[in-house]
């Protein structure tokens, strides 16, 4: 595995988010290091995607504040956040559908983050994006010499569409990749091809939030994991741990016996 | 019975020649070289032959020229709603602006009418993106009704405070030389005008702008401005919509507040849906089909809107999908009834 590190990429200190009356996150902490690959779980409604939407910037938190690299991004807009390096998956996917798989990628390898770092493995800040475009998916998975790629994008079942998302994703070459639940949706053999892929990119240094539903997935790639509840932080830990805590048992899992 | 019952779809398959030129073999055969080119150059020819033939009757070399102009609006038009995702109205505004920038740089500071159409297209362009600024984040419905408000606006502010020559507008403004340069310097226009905007499209840069009207927040996530990219855009529709206001008001001598008029902002989207949504083509076919016809009907009296409207209608209803599509649909398939076993 990856030289896991105890220097801190991303904190977030003590994060609020309401909506109205509604407090969707309270008083959330966590601190993500380099190398690390945190999971993020709890029930449904508990501000997981809430809590990724603040540090992306497409929320801003009512209370607290989120640094990345030690410099304060709270309330950054979008594009500023992800031109930093700090990349996201949507969990209901959001292709371009009316392109071509591979033009998809295309569009964040234009954007100024991509032409200022190079293209993938270093293919030039002038190369041919179509190409760099194929070779990133081809590393995902899509077969290079079929016609997957060059599909419409609004014509690929769930698999590819979850691959295309990450995709848009490492095109940007980030530093923290945030996948929003990228196993849900997908059958046990496209899952168990999609792990050592999210293992090889953390290998190659990128360090990695997942919000998941799919637990046994989850604990395989992650090591540390955050639970969540009501917007609030019930506990952090090691994936036993979390597992184990009776408030995390009672509060997500209690009906399922087969933890 | 339900097998007395002959089902038919139609089937559609691609010509040999339309799937060989998609590559590079496209130069393999002067048959493969013509099938691209030929659609290209008839519509070239015709508008570069167009003043060689309407030369002998003036009056219909200014409609043959009306057609530019609302071509251009209309390219202005399809580019913002069928590549961006912005539906204008603002057509009047880009128009209106570009012609009394023109006319105030003739009249006030004396720059020849070829010097003038140049500058007040890019300060025309630069005016109204600005000017369109607040309210980029907007989409939809919502954008269309905002943009709206600019040329109404422009015009009470004119009539309430008396400015820019109040009703009364400019006068004087110098034409062109002779009916050739007047003919030839609108019809290289439109041309460059259409064939750049075709290209930018296709382009990566144009990629990100289709992308933004595909998925804001998807272009957002990949660290790339969506307000930033719609202003970009902004600028290019509204430097063709600004060059046909200005070079209309150097035909007419004169520029009024009938420069902002609604009309200009209308008829480009009927020219859009007769030629043909989202493809820069069809809306120039489209105002060379509604201008000539509007001038035929002019015997109608009051009737003529009745035989528009209709026309329009007839349009919307059995060819929605506009003329530029099905035509190239026919050029690039073939269609044949085959019975569904």
């Amino acid at each position: 595995m990856t030289q896991r590190t105890t220097e801190p990429i991303l904190e977030i200190n003590s994060v609020s988010m309401h909506f109205g009356g509604v407090k969707a996150l309270n008083n959330v902490s966590l601190t993500v290091n380099r190398g690390d690959v945190v999971g993020i779980i709890g029930p449904n409604g508990s501000g997981k995607t809430t809590l990724i939407n603040c540090i992306t910037g497409f929320l801003k938190p009512t209370l607290g504040s989120i640094a990345f690299h030690g410099r304060d991004i709270t309330g950054k807009k979008p594009h500023k956040v992800a031109d930093m390096g700090i990349n996201r998956t949507f969990q209901v996917m959001r292709p371009y559908f009316t392109m071509p798989a591979y033009k998809n990628l295309v569009i964040p390898l234009s954007s100024p983050r991509a032409k200022r770092i190079g293209g993938w493995r270093g293919g030039g800040r002038h190369g041919d994006r179509n190409t760099v475009a194929v070779d990133i998916l081809e590393e995902l998975g899509f077969e290079r010499d079929s016609r997957v790629p060059y599909k419409l994008a609004g014509t690929l079942p769930t698999g590819y569409l979850k691959r295309l998302e990450l995709g848009r994703c490492l095109a940007m070459r980030p530093e923290l990749l945030i996948c929003d639940e990228v196993f849900s949706g997908l059958s046990a053999s496209e899952i168990s091809s999609l792990v050592p892929l999210i293992e090889k990119l953390n290998a190659q240094g990128i360090t990695m939030i997942m919000v998941e539903h799919r637990l046994v997935e989850l604990f395989r790639v992650a090591n540390r994991v955050m639970a969540l509840s009501y917007g609030e932080k019930i506990t952090e830990g090691q994936p036993q741990e979390v597992i184990n805590h009776p408030k995390v048992r009672e509060a997500y899992l209690g009906s399922e016996e087969d933890f | 019975m339900a097998e007395t019952i002959k089902q038919r779809r139609r089937e559609r398959i691609d010509r040999g020649v339309k799937v060989r030129s998609a590559s590079i073999y496209a130069l393999n055969s002067m048959e493969e070289i013509s099938y691209l080119l030929a659609p290209r150059l008839l519509l070239t020819c015709g508008f570069l032959f167009m003043p060689l033939v309407l030369s002998p009757w003036p009056y219909w070399g200014r409609v043959g020229l009306s057609i530019c102009i609302l071509a251009l609006l209309s390219i202005s038009f399809d580019f913002l709603a069928n590549y961006v995702g912005l539906v204008s109205l603002g057509g009047a505004f880009f128009y209106g602006v570009g012609g009394y920038i023109s006319a105030i740089l003739n009249t006030e500071l004396g720059l020849p009418p070829a010097l003038a159409i140049m500058a007040a297209t890019i300060l025309g362009a630069i005016v109204c993106t600005v000017a369109l600024l607040p309210c980029l984040p907007l989409r939809g419905i919502y954008f269309a009704i905002v943009t709206l408000m600019y040329p109404l606006l422009m015009i009470r502010l004119i009539e309430a405070f008396d400015i820019l020559g109040g009703t009364e507008g400019f006068r004087g403004i110098d034409g062109f030389s002779s009916f050739w340069t007047e003919q030839y310097g609108l019809i290289l226009g439109l041309l460059a005008a259409l064939f750049a905007l075709r290209r930018f499209v296709n382009t990566d840069a144009g990629l990100v702008v289709r992308a933004v009207k595909d998925n804001d927040q998807s272009v957002r996530a990949s660290g790339i401005s969506v307000t930033g990219t719609k202003a970009k855009a902004v600028f290019l529709a509204s430097l063709t919509g600004c060059f046909a206001g200005a070079y209309y008001i150097h035909m007419y001598s004169n520029v009024g507040i009938s420069s902002f008029a609604l009309d200009l902002s209308i008829m480009p989207i009927a020219a859009t849906i007769i030629g043909g949504s989202g493809t820069l083509v069809g809306p120039v076919i489209g105002a060379a089909i509604l201008v000539p016809l509007s001038e035929l009907l002019r015997d109608f009296g009051s009737l003529r809107i009745v035989v528009y409207a209709l026309v329009l209608t007839g349009f919307v209803v059995f060819r929605s999908e506009g003329l530029m599509n099905f035509l190239t649909r026919k050029y690039q398939q073939i269609e044949r009834w085959v019975d569904i076993r």
